[in-house]
């Protein structure tokens, strides 16, 4: 599994969202998504890389494409 | 300043001109915006008598009585873009508020306590012990304060515990085993006074128990006015919560669910500190006249960060002191005060630490 493809994952387990609308989805946009939904988000993430995201960029964190930028920070390649 | 430098500005570094001067831009844009959006507010502000093209400082910006959003559902921006509705105080047969949140005003906030806890505790989220009950926080769309609370936290955390079951018993081993897995390492605890006084504290005590945990900061707030039933002081219960759990730091936080975020953190010096997002002023009852320092009034919080709802100034039914302004010896810039209780002839109301059980 390619790296973009476990991040895809991770929403998809996290969110009960279809795969083509990943890249329109935001913090608060779906229900899911909300500050409990956020905070398993970010538990995945850093599980999944074995990274430790900061609280300012777990607020950045507000749309899929967003994430990827703030995974790249982390020398997350994707 | 722009609004985004603003909100990424460090937590205590404007003095009082600067806080002024950008509180004046901020207060006077944010008064009119609520005026024009939220027609009870637009009301409100006709019948003060102030008109378009008038300039709000700190000091003249029109106040709220809190007590309004009990009594009213005000916002300033269309129903369907509320995504989060916060109630305070509910105790049985009495009227709750309700803050209606849209996306920015939340996210806003969250930056501004954000920026403020991490300044604390450094910019890495920690192990989040919190001292209550998982279940406060069931319901996902209708939090209660205190359930906004813990999960306005809940960005600082990276493994969270909470310590009191659905029985709100305290988990000894639970807790334990959670402190033992990060043991040397730097844990957030948080929690509402009066829940940690009386399922924490007084439990550990009576059961001869003690946590042990010298990296720990714990950040409490939530009302005193259950402590002071019980005849329990600031100094007492710092004093015995210190010794119960062990614990490195204790700070006190004053905050209120009508301004979520803002929170006035306690130095060292025993000194509650408003942030570059939030400010305090405190009035004579009598009149509403400002008071001098060292001078007991009435609590009024200004934050120009709310714009959803027009909660921007409002007068609290809580009483406290003006201790000074930029020259705590801790340090930090802006207003510091002290809270002493509530306006005696309030409505009783509790606060977020109101458990019905």
């Amino acid at each position: 599994m390619t790296n973009l493809e476990r991040y895809d994952r991770i929403f998809l387990d996290t969110f009960s969202v279809p795969r083509e609308k990943l890249p329109e989805i935001k913090y608060q946009g779906i229900p899911d998504w909300d500050s409990v939904g956020h905070m398993d988000l970010m538990s995945a993430l850093e599980e999944a890389f074995s990274i430790s995201i900061s609280t300012l960029d777990v607020l950045d964190f507000s749309t899929y494409e967003k994430g990827k930028e703030i995974l790249m920070k982390y020398g997350v390649e994707l | 300043m722009e609004f985004e430098t603003w909100l990424r500005s460090p937590p205590y570094g404007l003095d009082h001109r600067e806080k002024g001067d950008l509180f004046e831009e901020l207060l006077t844009q944010v008064t009119h915006y609520h005026g024009e959006h939220c027609k009870e507010y637009g009301r409100f502000l006709s019948a003060l008598g102030h008109g378009k093209g008038e300039r709000f400082s700190r000091e003249s910006v029109p106040m709220l009585p809190v007590t309004v959003f009990k009594e009213l559902e005000l916002r300033s921006v269309p129903e369907d873009q509320i995504i989060k509705t916060i109630t305070s105080s509910g105790t049985t047969g009495q009227r709750v508020s309700k803050i209606m949140l849209d996306a920015q005003t939340a996210t806003n906030q969250q930056k501004a306590l954000c920026q403020i806890v991490s300044h604390w505790i450094g910019p890495q989220r920690l192990p989040y012990l919190v001292l209550d009950s998982k279940k406060v926080l069931r319901d996902r769309t209708m939090f209660s304060a205190r359930g906004a609370g813990i999960l306005g936290f809940s960005i600082f955390s990276s493994k969270t515990c909470y310590a009191l079951d659905e029985e709100m018993r305290l988990d000894l081993e639970g807790v334990r085993a959670f402190l033992e897995r990060f043991r040397g390492r730097p844990i957030l605890v948080f929690g509402f006074t009066f829940m940690i006084w009386k399922y924490v504290v007084r439990v550990l005590e009576e059961r001869g128990e003690r946590l042990d945990i010298p990296q720990g900061f714990l950040l409490h707030g939530g009302g005193w006015k259950k402590l002071q039933k019980e005849a329990v002081s600031p100094e007492e219960f710092k004093e015995r919560a210190q010794a119960a759990l062990g614990i490195g730091q204790i700070s006190s936080y004053y905050g209120m669910a009508e301004q979520t975020g803002c929170i006035s953190l306690e130095c060292p010096y025993g000194h509650l500190h408003t942030s570059t997002w939030s400010d305090v002023i405190l009035r004579r009852p009598s009149d509403n006249s400002i008071c001098e320092r060292g001078e007991t009034g009435v609590i009024q919080v200004i934050s120009p960060l709310p714009t959803s709802y027009p909660g921007h100034s409002l007068l609290t039914e809580d009483l406290g002191v003006l201790l000074g302004e930029d020259d705590c010896p801790c340090g930090r810039l802006g207003t510091y005060f002290s809270v002493i209780g509530r306006i005696p002839r309030a409505e009783v109301r509790g606060c977020s630490d109101t458990y019905e059980g």
